[in-house]
């Protein structure tokens, strides 16, 4: 408690003398390093806590400043973030989802490019070459990725899929429409349980991905991608199909208790990010395996499906060297053990230490198909659009639950991807 | 006999204290209102659609393209609903309430505070309440109010609430009449204890019932007390945020225009599009109160005050 209204009082003092005085950036003495982030629950603030510790102890003469804003998935940070941006008073680093999300910040000039650390630490070689090259800007990196998670995870209850005489989880998506009748028809279950609308903005990418392969799926993101095809077409009838067997009160529930339906035997399927993990097994203390399943989303194996945190050297930064120091622990091999299996997801390097994870039956398949399974940006958690392209689906998403429209949906997504 | 100099030194007396003492809140309010609103209206007019743009003057384009959208329908409509559901909801409720213990119920002072006590919480808290009463689940697994109704046999009344397409809007007013009722209640009540007793006596005499004694007598008099009560209510309504979030987060089902502008400022970052959403609120909140001071100001100045 004394050390967070300390730490609360010396981020107030930061920022009013950043805004007093030191607007112009590069003026800090490197005693400090002020991080921005929206880690301040959970496994998150665990891990960001466990890493601070690191940090502190391999720096001595820099202290750390906490400068978390709370709010779920960073909607409230981005906002404060925002304004600090503006006012030219960036902190020394801060969150952000790796991608095509950082791509306004990068326009506006507000972050350093990354090359020269990255070749400094050896880092093109320690991520995947896909990841690198689905997070670079016109050639460039601006960030450095600290986490991976998976976003295309169907999760099961096998009870119910018993029950209904499904023996294996579904491979295509056709097969998986055909279980979700087998499960209306079998069992008193909930077919699919989703969520308020941003969870079908999250299935949505899960069907496109499973339906039309993962080259056709990263192809959609590409500059003058066209939706407006037949093969989208039938990905989103398909789409329709699997919601017609979701449950009616989906728009009053958030993820976790819609992802809960499954482990309470309410509901056969759910598919979710793989936080869900950690959720079921910490949270709620179900097992794996026997209270819930798991398998790549229908269509979708081989494919890995990642959103990722990372940070970032914003322009004007302070305290710019002491910010390398955190990039370059948050980077390492060691920094990304410590984090992750506190935040419950695999390190974004492919060199993790599997007995880190071994508690985790998900995370250590996770790691391994992390590193031979074909890669594909997640739209909804920022990786493949900016937050325009973004909040243009979500509302196509939104207008057809409401509408239910089909075809409406096909012309504002086609819309939203020629903007 | 006074002279000249005298006479203006008092006049400057009489003036300047008063003015040195409203003159900080003049100029913080010229700047900090009615600047900021310029400059909104200034970047309503630009086409800064990005944050690093620099915002070159496009007239009305963007309040004119708003109206193509989509979204700023459905948002617009949900709106209307919200406010008509909203300010009728909570005026009938409020003068009912009203009229229940101007009729002189026992223990009034006590039901007064009971129903005033919704306004000290906020709308967030309302509406947490609320997305538990009005689950939408179906009977088998229903909760909250749906749960009530089908306790009681009432299957006929379980329903979708706010999460219906076409009523959502109508169910997502309930928390707000619920907590502004109270406080309509209590301005009626002023206005029915405002109404001397000679002149519901006089009717009486004239042989009104009860019943013509509110109709005819009192209610004429309330005009003032319902146009106040409907400008606080429609301000309110129009500019409603808090409570949506609460109840159903960000949905396009449950849109209003205040949660578009917010994700047009913080979550696309277009600080036109955001500003002409906020000129299109400030402009409907203006539309119902500017006619209620000119109105204001008209009978004061006809009361010679």
């Amino acid at each position: 408690m004394r050390a967070g209204v300390k730490a609360a009082t010396a981020a107030a003092l930061v920022g009013v003398l950043a805004a007093t005085g030191c607007g112009g950036g590069g003026a800090g003495d490197n005693s400090e390093v002020e991080v921005f982030s929206w880690w301040t629950g959970g496994g998150e603030e665990a891990g960001l806590n466990a890493l601070i510790e690191k940090f502190e102890e391999d720096n001595s003469g820099i202290e750390f400043v906490n400068a978390a804003v709370a709010g779920g998935s960073g909607t409230n940070a981005q906002a404060v973030l925002e304004g600090r941006l503006q006012s030219q008073d960036p902190p020394d680093s801060f969150q952000g989802h790796a991608g095509a999300e950082l791509q306004d910040y990068i326009e506006a000039g507000y972050l350093q490019p990354l090359d020269d650390f990255y070749a400094e630490n050896g880092l093109g070689e320690a991520y995947p070459e896909e990841l690198v090259d689905q997070i670079s800007y016109e050639g460039s990196v601006y960030s450095v990725p600290v986490n991976v998670h998976r976003s295309n995870v169907l999760w099961f209850n096998p009870a119910v899929l018993e029950e209904a005489g499904i023996d294996e989880p579904p491979e295509t998506v056709d097969d998986f429409i055909d279980d979700l009748k087998a499960i209306e028809e079998e069992t008193d279950a909930i077919p699919l349980s989703i969520g308020a609308q941003w969870t079908v903005d999250h299935l949505l990418e899960s069907v496109l991905l499973g339906e039309l392969g993962v080259d056709a799926y990263n192809a959609l993101w590409e500059p003058g991608a066209d939706w407006s095809t037949p093969e989208v077409e039938t990905a989103l009838e398909k789409f329709d199909a699997i919601l017609a067997h979701s449950q009616e009160e989906s728009a009053s529930e958030d993820w976790q208790e819609a992802a809960k339906r499954v482990v309470d035997g309410e509901a056969a399927f759910n598919i979710m990010g793989d936080w869900a993990a950690g959720y079921f097994v910490n949270d709620l203390e179900m097992t794996e395996g026997e209270d819930f399943g798991w398998a790549p989303s229908p269509g979708t194996d081989g494919v890995y499906m990642w959103l990722s945190d990372s940070f970032t050297l914003p322009e004007g930064a302070p305290n710019q060297e002491a910010a390398q120091k955190w990039l370059e622990l948050v980077s390492s091999q060691e920094g990304q053990d410590i984090f992750n299996p506190l935040k419950g997801s695999i390190p974004a390097r492919t060199d993790g230490d599997p007995e880190k994870y071994a508690d985790s039956a998900y995370l250590t398949e996770a790691m391994e198909q992390w590193k031979s399974d074909d890669l594909a940006g997640s739209f909804w958690h920022g990786v493949t659009v900016n937050n325009a392209w973004k909040t243009d689906i979500d509302t196509a998403v939104g207008l057809y639950l409401q509408d239910d429209d089909l075809a409406a949906l096909q012309d504002a997504l086609t819309t939203a991807a020629q903007e | 006999m006074s002279t000249k100099k005298e006479v203006a030194v008092r006049r400057v007396r009489t003036w300047l204290p008063g003015l040195l003492l409203v003159s900080p809140s003049i100029v913080l309010i010229a700047v900090f209102v009615y600047g900021m609103i310029g400059w909104n209206f200034q970047l309503a007019m630009s086409d800064k659609h990005k944050p690093i743009h620099d915002g070159e003057f496009v007239g009305f384009a963007n309040f004119v393209a708003l109206w193509s959208e989509a979204r700023w329908l459905n948002a617009v409509g949900n709106a209307v609903i919200f406010t008509a559901v909203f300010v009728g909801g909570a005026l009938v409720m409020g003068w009912l309430l009203g009229l229940l213990l101007d009729k002189g119920v026992r223990g009034e002072a006590a039901l007064r505070t009971i129903y005033l006590a919704p306004m000290a919480i906020s709308f967030i808290a309302t509406g947490l309440v609320w997305r538990w009463l009005m689950n939408p689940a179906p009977i088998e697994r229903a909760t909250g109010l749906n749960a009530l109704f089908a306790n009681l046999g009432l299957d006929f009344l379980v329903n979708d609430w706010w999460t219906s397409p076409d009523f959502g809007m109508v169910a997502m007013a309930l928390p707000a009449v619920w907590q502004l009722s109270g406080y309509i209640m209590a301005l009626f009540l002023a206005g029915f204890r405002g109404i001397s007793d000679d002149l519901r006596e006089a009717a009486r005499v004239d042989g009104c019932s009860e019943w013509q004694v509110y109709t005819k007598v009192v209610i004429p008099q309330l005009r003032p007390v319902v146009l106040s009560a409907v400008i606080i209510l429609g301000h309110m309504s129009l500019k409603v945020f808090d409570l949506i979030i609460a109840v159903a987060g960000k949905q396009i089902i449950t849109d209003v225009p205040a949660i578009f502008m917010f994700d047009m400022v913080f979550e696309v970052r277009d600080p036109a599009k955001g500003a002409t959403i906020a000129a299109y609120m400030l402009m409907a909140v203006a539309a119902v109160v500017i006619p209620y001071l000119i109105w204001t100001i008209r009978k004061e100045r006809s009361e010679g005050r």
